[in-house]
Parts: C-alpha cells; sequence; structure tokens
C-alpha cells in the first residue's frame, strides 16, 4: 500500500481522529453510548455509509457541477442513509428499535459531510475509500471505547450480559445514573481528548487570545 | 469548472434519478421482511406478557407463530360498548394506527395519561388454553415522562388480578424511567387486583414499596428516581382498564358474555 494511502487510512485511529481533533459527529456519540450493541450497530452503520458516499462522490467529483456539490452530496447521502435504515429494519430489528431516529440522523452527521466535502471531492476512489474506512474506524473506536465503560458503569453490563450485578437485580453493584444519561458522554469523550492530546501533544490547539483578533500583526491566530 | 445550466439541471435530474432508483429498490425488496419483524415483535410481546415466553428468550420466528396461534385469540372490541365485533379481520388490525385515523377515532376525554385520541375499536387477545380462557391481555399507552409508553396488560380470567405487565416502546431514562423494562418490577405486578369490589380500576404505582400482593393488592412498587414515570404507568393503566377504555368490554365479560 502506498504511503499516502496508508496515512488516509490509520491517520484518522488516533492522529487525526474525527471525534477527538476534529470533534465532529458528537451528537450521535452522546446519544447511542449507553450499551455496546447499539453502538456497535451504529459505527457499522456511520462506517458502510461513510464508504459509499465517499465512493460515489469521488467517483463523480469531476462530473458534479461545484455549484450544485453541496446538495448532490446530500441526495446520495441521504439516499444511503434511508437504505441502511431499511437493512437495519430488516435484519437487526430489535437494535433498529433502540437505535429509533439516529439511524436517520446520520444524514446530519457532520463526519459524512466533513468527508466527502473536504476529502472525497479531491481524491481517487481508492484513496477516498481508505479515507471512509479511516474515519469510520476512528468514529467506531470512540463510541466503542465510551459505551463500554457507560454500559459497565451505568447499568453493570457488556453487551447485556450481567459483569456487575446491580442492586436494582439483587446485587451488590450501585450504578452509577450519571452513565447512562447524555452528560456522561461528553465527561468520557472529554477524557479521552485529554489523554490522546497528552500522548501526542502536537494536537494541542495554540491558546485562543479574543484580543488576537483586535490586534494587528496577529491574523494569523485566527482560525 | 463552469458548466452550463442545462448541464447542472441534467446531472441533478440524473443524480436524483438514480438515488430514487436506489432507495425505492431497497424499500420494496425489503418490506416484506420488516413486516414480518414488525409483526413477529408484537406477537413476541403478547407471548411475553401472557407468559407464555420468557422474557429475552430465542425463538424462531416458527415457533412464535406457533404459540401465537394455538393459545392466543385475537378479538377486535367496540370500546363504547364493549360488544366484540364479529367478522372483523383481527389478525391484520392495527390499533395505533386506528387511533390516529380521523375516520376510525375520536379525541380522548381528558385524561391524566394523556390519551389524546381513542380508536372506535380496540384489540385485545384472549390467552385460551384447552378450550378455556386463562387470560385477556389489553393494550395500554399513555404518557411517562419524556415519552408515550406502549405494552399490554394481563387480566387474569377472573378479570380482576393481574398477570403480568409490558411495554414494548417507550423512551424513558434508561436505568431511571427505563427501569420499567427491569423483569423483577413487571414481576411485582403478577397476582395484585387491579380493581375494587365494585369494579372500578384502582391500581396504583406507590411512591416506595408496597407490601405483599395479599396485604396491599392495589399498589405496586414505585420505581426509584422515576417519580413521574411510575405516576404515569398507574394513570395509564388505570384509563385503559376504565370506563372510556376498555372497561365497558371488561363488564360485558364480567356479565358472562360469551368470549
Amino acid at each position: 500500500m502506498a504511503k499516502a494511502e496508508r496515512e488516509a487510512l490509520l491517520d484518522p485511529l488516533f492522529n487525526n481522529n474525527p471525534i477527538a481533533l476534529q470533534v465532529l459527529g458528537i451528537c450521535s456519540a452522546l446519544a447511542v453510548t449507553t450499551k455496546l450493541e447499539t453502538s456497535l450497530v451504529m459505527s457499522l452503520a456511520v462506517i458502510a455509509v461513510l464508504i459509499g458516499s465517499n465512493v460515489a462522490i469521488s467517483a463523480i467529483r469531476n462530473q458534479i457541477p461545484s455549484s450544485i456539490r453541496i446538495i448532490v452530496q446530500l441526495t446520495i447521502i441521504a439516499s444511503l442513509v434511508i437504505v441502511t435504515d431499511q437493512i437495519l429494519k430488516a435484519f437487526v430489528f430489535d437494535v433498529s428499535k433502540q437505535l429509533s431516529v439516529f439511524v436517520g440522523l446520520i444524514i446530519t452527521n457532520c463526519i459524512i459531510m466533513g468527508r466527502a466535502e473536504a476529502f472525497a471531492m479531491q481524491n481517487t476512489v481508492k484513496m477516498s475509500l481508505m479515507d471512509a474506512l479511516g474515519n469510520g474506524f476512528g468514529y467506531a473506536i470512540i463510541l466503542i471505547v465510551v459505551a463500554f465503560v457507560r454500559e459497565l458503569f451505568g447499568s453493570g453490563k457488556l453487551f447485556g450480559v450481567t459483569i456487575l450485578q446491580t442492586v436494582n437485580e439483587g446485587g451488590w453493584y450501585v450504578p452509577n445514573g450519571l452513565m447512562v444519561l447524555a452528560p456522561a458522554a461528553f465527561f468520557l469523550i472529554g477524557g479521552f481528548i485529554w489523554v490522546v492530546r497528552s500522548w501526542k501533544p502536537e494536537q494541542v490547539e495554540e491558546e485562543f487570545h479574543v484580543g488576537a483578533l483586535l490586534e494587528p500583526g496577529h491574523e494569523g491566530n485566527l482560525r | 469548472m463552469q458548466h452550463s445550466t442545462s448541464y447542472i439541471l441534467l446531472f441533478a435530474a440524473a443524480v436524483c434519478a438514480v438515488c430514487s432508483v436506489f432507495v425505492s429498490g431497497a424499500s420494496v425488496l425489503l418490506e416484506e421482511r420488516q413486516q414480518a419483524n414488525v409483526e413477529l415483535d408484537r406477537q413476541k410481546k403478547v407471548l411475553v406478557v401472557a407468559g407464555l415466553m420468557e422474557e429475552g428468550e430465542s425463538l424462531s420466528r416458527v415457533e412464535v407463530a406457533k404459540r401465537f396461534e394455538t393459545n392466543i385469540v385475537p378479538v377486535i372490541v367496540d370500546l363504547e360498548t364493549g360488544v366484540v365485533l364479529e367478522g372483523v379481520d383481527a389478525s391484520s388490525f392495527d390499533q395505533r394506527k386506528a387511533a390516529k385515523d380521523p375516520e376510525a377515532s375520536h379525541p380522548a376525554p381528558t385524561n391524566a395519561a394523556k390519551v389524546q385520541r381513542l380508536p372506535n375499536q380496540g384489540q385485545v387477545f384472549q390467552v385460551v388454553t384447552d378450550g378455556r380462557l386463562q387470560s385477556i391481555i389489553i393494550p395500554i399507552s399513555g404518557a411517562g415522562l419524556w415519552s408515550t409508553l406502549y405494552g399490554y396488560i394481563a387480566i387474569d380470567a377472573d378479570l380482576e388480578t393481574i398477570d403480568g405487565i409490558t411495554f414494548y416502546e417507550h423512551g424513558e431514562t434508561p436505568g431511571l424511567g427505563g427501569e420499567v423494562d427491569n423483569p423483577r418490577w413487571k414481576a411485582l405486578w403478577k397476582g395484585r387486583k387491579a380493581f375494587d369490589k365494585r369494579g372500578k380500576p384502582v391500581i396504583a404505582v406507590k411512591k416506595g414499596m408496597a407490601g405483599p400482593p395479599e396485604t396491599d393488592p392495589y399498589n405496586v412498587d414505585g420505581l426509584s428516581g422515576a417519580t413521574i414515570t411510575s405516576r404515569g404507568v398507574g394513570n395509564l393503566v388505570r384509563f385503559w382498564l376504565g370506563q372510556d377504555g376498555f372497561g365497558p368490554y371488561l363488564d360485558t365479560q364480567r356479565a358472562g358474555g360469551s368470549t
């Protein structure tokens, strides 16, 4: 595999993770991570849609008129999401019931639009496929880690199998109520970002002063 | 790159055409399977509340259908009079759809369960084993804290005792109101009395712990940390067992109505 392709595949896992560094796709990461099973299915759905959209958009990137490119991307993404939703309803009905609206909301997942616009529009099909896989798995890693912690400490289970028997079920473990609520995912993702940035300090952004906006000669700080 | 207006229009039309074929193709191909899943899911819930299947037990599609067909008799009931309607296809009736259809429903009187519309006809499931009525399964729905809860309650053939309760759809907080799905909590309902001596639904979800069914038959333990969901469940159960819900039907059954 050529170096550029390997980078497109591996970079988004930690170096340029869509959630941890680009802070995209947070909404679904908060909503579906109370359980590992739903997170896994959600991750697979996002990976599938991301591969489909990156490949399709990259394949016709030279034909897409730039004035309507965003709406073309959206049309393709929306179609893929609807089909994914249909497939989930047909084959994993129980999980799709739990994911409810969040599968449909993959359409608005910024990672998909972001990769289509930022990468697939400029790169070959093969590179875009690698980019989709990398970003998809980068998203999946975070979802799985967050769901692992939330399910284990929030309900004492992993994949629905009891690990810590909770008080409600006659055991000893008092579940952490915060973990089942959405803010827990914020804390965990924040923690994850902290860990990744301590490990890879080059990801730390320069401190941003509001004053810099006013000072002449510091335009470089504007991001 | 500049494109002519006609190229842009043509391109947009082509993208739409390809995408719509893709989407409708998937929808048509998968529809049958999805319908089967919805039906299977409903049958499973009914079997669980009837005590004919364990929660989370993995049964094949065929086995579920077989158990359902041998034990369960779906019946369509006129809600206002409580009369069982003959000659209506009960298997394909969808009460939730009926409640949304202006032709088949009417606005509900103000009620604590916050039910907005009532279907003219309701669907109950009679559990019949060896020709004897075991219990009657009644669909229930109403407001919790965040969401509308949908489920079933099973009333014993004595038309007084609760045999079981289950919810198949809700959006309550996992771990708090979501504990309505906890098998231990659901088991607390079994054996309690839904109606007082005059046939009025009085079962309530109490704050805190209720006594055993023998001494405290009209109360169920509340869910800790979920006062509003608990109250909502009590309200919605009483609503559907009451005169605006399936009360008239249960009255005809008490009067010895044919099954």
